[in-house]
Order: C-alpha cells, then structure tokens, then sequence
C-alpha cells in the first residue's frame, strides 16, 4: 500500500511531451533499456526509435525473435502486454466507400512499413513492460513472406502469450511453432481466410454500399478567427 | 478476523485432503461439464469446458468468440472522431474509459493536448464509470456466491452514478462524449453539488457492501485461499488491475505513467492485496471504488475554468506514425496501438482489453478447484464478454 506521490520512473516528470522542446530531453531509462537489449543481443537489433518520455521500439532479426523476447524479460520486463500483427499492405478496397457504379479508384499498393521500418507485409509486434520500473518497450519483427508463415512461439516464455497468438493465427494467417493449442480463438474452424489481413474484403460494406456516399452533404464553412478550421470541399 | 480465516482454511485443506482420499478410494470417472454460453455466471455468452474428477475440475478451458463483433477491421473504416462510437461498446458497464485511451492515443499523434478543464472532467468521468462499473461487479460477486441481497443495492446505488453520467453526457451506458481535444460539452449546472451528494452515498454504499460482503462468515469461508494466483504467473498472463494487485503487485497506470489526465493532481491510494485470492480481489475492488469517490471529489473542488476543448481543425487528420497510450480501466489495462497514415480513419487499431488477458488465465487457475469455486473464481477475475471478445 503505497501512496501517490511516487516519481514516474519515466524520468521525463509528469507530463508526456507535446513540443519540440520536451522530445529534445534526454530519456536516460529507456537509453538504458535500449543498451542493454542492444548488448544482449549484438546485431540481432536491426533497428530502433527512442521516443523520449513516450516510447522505445526496438526491431529484431526474424530468426531472434525468442531470444528477443527473453533477453527483453531477463531485463525485468516480467509483464507480457499484448502480441499482435501488423499488416502493412494499403488495402485495396480503401475504407469500403466506393462507389459501385463507378470504376474503382487508383490506390497505393506499395507495402510502407511503419516505426523502425521493416522489409515484409507483415510484423509480428510485441509490448513487454517492467512492473517495477513502469516502462515500456515494444518488440517488432519481419515475418517472412508466403501464405501462411510461421514464427516460433512465445508461450514458453509467457504464458499470456497463447491466446494472442491464437488470435494472430486466425486473423492473419500466422502460424506459431511451438504453439501447444494452436486453434482457431473466435472464429468456426470452417472459416476461410484471415478477416484482418488488409486484402480481406469487410463485407458488410461490400454487399450494401455504405449509406455515407449517398447523403453525405458538405458541412457549412465555418472559419475561426484565425481563419482556421475551415470545412474542405 | 485472523481467528476466523485461519479456521476456514484449514477446514478447507481438510476438506480437500478428505476428498482427494474419496477420489482414490472409488475410482471415479471422469466426466465433461460444460458451463455456459448461456449461464448466469458468465456475464453474457462465454462458455467454460471443464473436465471434471468427481467434484474437482482437473482441466478447464474458456471459450470465446460468441460475441466478437470485429472492432479492430471495423476501425480501419471509420474516422478518427468515429471510432470512439465504437470502443465505447467493449466493456459498456463502463463506457466512458473505454474512449479515453484512444482519444489521449490521437492526440499524441496529433500533438495536440486537451486544456486543463477538459483533463479535469474527463478524469472525473473516467472515475465516474469506475464507481458505476465496480458497484456493479460487488453486487453481483454476492449472486454469484448465494448472496442475494448486495446486488439490489448496487443496482439501487449504481443508478445514482449513471444518473451523473446521463446528466453530463446524455448518454446512461454509451456516453461518447470524449472529443480530440476535448469534451463534447462542459458540465451542466447543479451538477457538481449533485456528484458530491452522491459520492456520499457511494462511500455509504461501500461501507454497506463491506458489511453484507465482507462481514459474513460464509462469505470469507467461500473467497479465502480460493483461486490463488501467484505474482509470476499474474505478471506472465498480462494480467492487470486489481487482479494483478491482489497478487501483490504494486502497479496503477493511474500513478505510474505519465498521462495528461488529473489523478496526479489529486490525494488517492493504490491497494494492493498479497493473499491472490478470491478475496483479495474483490477487497482490492472494493477499495478501489472508495478511492475512486475521493478523486471526484477532490477533483471536483479543484475544477481549473477555461476551454474545455483545443484548437483542432474541423476535419481530423492525424499526422503518420504510431502511438500506445493505455489508461487503468475499471477492468484493467486497455490500451490502444494507433498507426496512421496521415489520413482521416486509422491505419489499424490495436485494442489491448483488460478482460481478454485476465480470463486467459482461467485454464491455468480453474485446475484442481471445486465446481462451486469455478464460478466464485470466475466472478472475482471480473470479465465483461465485449471486453474479450471485442
């Protein structure tokens, strides 16, 4: 029972940075994490970004994804937080506001990955914090291409890690070695495809246009005295 | 108090030790139970299989998935000021909180932040859902265990609180009142006097539950030593809240991560519970929801005046990048990773519920427990079905 009070141990004081001054200070903790990850695990760091007083993200070589996630908990990060995927294809059907009697639009296909960059459609990413020191850090790795890729599993290193996996599994299509009940969590075994991948249409925009290009208006202009917020054609 | 709980348990060892030598002297067989989906126990449609030995459950498993309304693809259609529709339906006995995070995730990406008024209310609101939400589980942990009386009451009490919410917001369960930049609207008139009186009544309404719940022999008999779940395991399973302080962690994103809310502008406590039991649970929820009352009210005397929202452009588009910002829920850690594009809806929404990382560990708690203690054990865990299934 301890009372407030107690000093974040973001060491950047109490509030997040907002301007360009605040993100010039020196984040010593997450530094600190961030070297001795990159100490543990010499050239198997591919790639990171330090948020100073907001976040570390720290990507890993594909094949040191286990060893990643113990180097990570051997520092203390003893809380497992969330395993999840990202897919980095633009999706093809865009928000699902077309409109069907028009031919489709132009879109972006090219893959763009995010923070600390990434080579492959999917990511698998990670966030481990340390409940003594209230920090976090967010693992990122390159899944290799193909239908459906495998990744050795986390579960013998926490033990949350087996529902989120399940779940990647059914939504992206990733496979865990390792896993030992690697089912489907929500979905019917039967179902076909991998609802959250970006090239998996949301058909309930698909068999009923979404109501939103049909009566959509233009707000009124309205300006501030700044001439700011003004509505877009 | 000790007197008491020291009997229970070892009346409860030897019970079980007594069962275990009737287990071995007939040999039973074993035997499927499946509990749910449609059980009162399960809050809503999550079905349990158990495997059981005679009474004893010697595996168990949760089954989700009968509520998945498919959240996070439906997020990447939206826009930004849209999505907060959506997330308020995750854990709706506490609608409010569940807006917070993706909203403080937005404006992190935007680098926008709301003024000091919009902090003060929104964390107000925030502990307004906390008390509504809480007040509700106490109640119903007693119908779970036999007790009917507590859960008339924090229904009769629970409706004080969402009174306050309908006033300020207009809406009782589905508020979405939480802006980019701010509030919808400011408060109301009359309305601080009126929280204050019922804050009152909530600390009235704890004190009565500790009485009802905590007082009774057959109570304490059914939580103590029940469902322990030790520090290691908690901290493995992701498990978060007043589960994982009544493991004995010492952690509340509340205290101890820096957010542009006003708990740190106020005088509160974090309880934890060393025991990881039933009990412990629940007294750490309990106790969560007296502190809960004395932030509103310190809050309340310290409203800041000004602007409740900030300058954003009428169209919100968020800048490229990712951003995690996750809030003490009343059900525990929920977060949201936001990657955007640069356009008006989000790349793609990771939500990190609470609920989905706490009952995951029902398959490793529930083994070798009694039948009766499953749904106790269940109760205490405190999962709503949105809020796993999302």
């Amino acid at each position: 029972m301890s009372s407030t009070g107690d000093a974040p141990a973001g060491g950047t004081g109490t509030e997040a940075p907002t301007s360009p001054e605040d993100s010039a200070l020196v984040d010593d903790a997450r530094a600190g994490v961030l070297a001795d990850l990159q100490a543990a695990l010499g050239d198997a760091v591919v790639d990171s970004l330090l948020k100073p007083g907001d976040d570390l993200w720290v990507r890993v070589r594909t094949d040191a994804w286990v060893q990643a996630g113990e180097a990570t908990k051997a520092l203390g990060f003893d809380y497992f937080c969330f395993l999840s995927v990202l897919d980095w294809l633009p999706s093809p059907y865009g928000r699902g506001e077309d409109d069907p009697t028009e031919p489709p639009p132009e879109r972006e296909t090219a893959v763009r990955p995010g923070y600390c960059g990434g080579d492959t459609r999917f990511q698998l990413f990670a966030r481990l914090v340390s409940s003594t020191r209230h920090l976090g850090v967010t693992l990122k790795v390159d899944v290799p291409d193909g239908d459906e890729p495998e990744m050795p599993s986390w579960v013998g290193l926490f033990a949350g890690a087996n529902w989120h996996e399940r779940e990647a599994w059914e939504m992206f299509g990733i496979r865990f070695a390792g896993h030992p009940d690697l089912r489907y969590l929500y979905l019917p075994t039967d179902f076909q495809g991998h609802p959250l991948r970006k090239d998996f249409p949301l058909l309930a925009r698909m068999v009923k246009p979404w109501p939103g290009i049909v009566d959509v208006e233009p707000m009124p202009a309205e300006l501030d005295a700044d001439g700011e917020g003004e509505v877009e054609p | 108090m000790t007197v008491i709980t020291d009997r229970e348990q070892l009346r409860y060892i030897a019970g079980q030790a007594a069962d275990a030598r009737v287990n071995v002297e007939i040999e039973t067989e074993g035997m499927t139970l499946n509990i749910g989906p449609q059980h009162p126990a399960t809050h809503g449609t999550l079905r349990i299989v158990t495997r059981l030995d005679g009474e004893q459950v010697v595996w168990a498993e949760p089954v989700a998935g009968y509520m998945h309304r498919g959240y996070e693809k439906l997020c990447e259609v939206r826009t930004f000021p849209q999505v907060t529709t959506l997330v308020n339906r995750i854990d709706w006995l506490g609608s409010f909180a569940n807006e917070v995070p993706f909203i403080l995730a937005t404006e992190k990406l935007m680098e926008v932040e709301a003024p000091p008024r919009a902090q003060h209310i929104r964390t107000i609101l925030f502990e307004l859902s906390r008390i509504a939400n809480l007040s509700l589980f106490l109640g119903d942990l007693g119908v779970q265990l036999g007790a009917l009386t507590p859960v008339f009451y924090a229904f009769r009490d629970r409706e004080y609180v969402l009174n306050l919410i309908e006033g300020a917001t207009g809406g009782r369960f589905h508020p979405n009142f939480d802006r980019i930049g701010g509030l919808k609207d400011d408060l109301p008139k009359g309305w601080i006097d009126e929280t204050k009186a019922v804050m009152k009544k909530m600390r009235r309404f704890c004190d009565e539950m500790d009485d009802l719940l905590f007082g009774n022999e057959i109570y304490q008999a059914r939580t103590r030593g029940i469902g322990v779940i030790p520090t290691e395991v908690a901290l493995s399973y992701g498990l978060s809240g007043a589960n994982l302080r009544g493991s004995g962690v010492d952690w509340d994103l509340r205290r101890d991560q820096p957010l542009p809310m006003a708990w740190d502008k106020c005088d509160w406590k974090v309880w934890t519970h060393t025991d990881g039991d039933v009990f412990a649970r629940v007294w750490v929820r309990l106790q969560e929801t007296r502190e809960a009352t004395k932030i509103v009210d310190q809050l309340l005397d310290s409203l800041p005046s000004g602007p409740i929202m900030a300058k954003v452009p009428r169209i919100i588009k968020v800048p490229e990048g990712e951003a995690w910002v996750s809030t003490e829920n009343p059900l525990g850690e929920m977060g949201y990773y936001v990657v955007s594009r640069g356009e008006t809806g989000p790349f793609r929404v990771k939500i990190r519920t609470a609920s989905f990382n706490n009952i995951s560990v029902a398959s490793w708690v529930l083994r070798g427990v009694y039948v009766p203690d499953v749904i106790a054990i269940l109760a205490s865990l405190y999962f709503i079905l949105g809020d796993i299934d999302r």
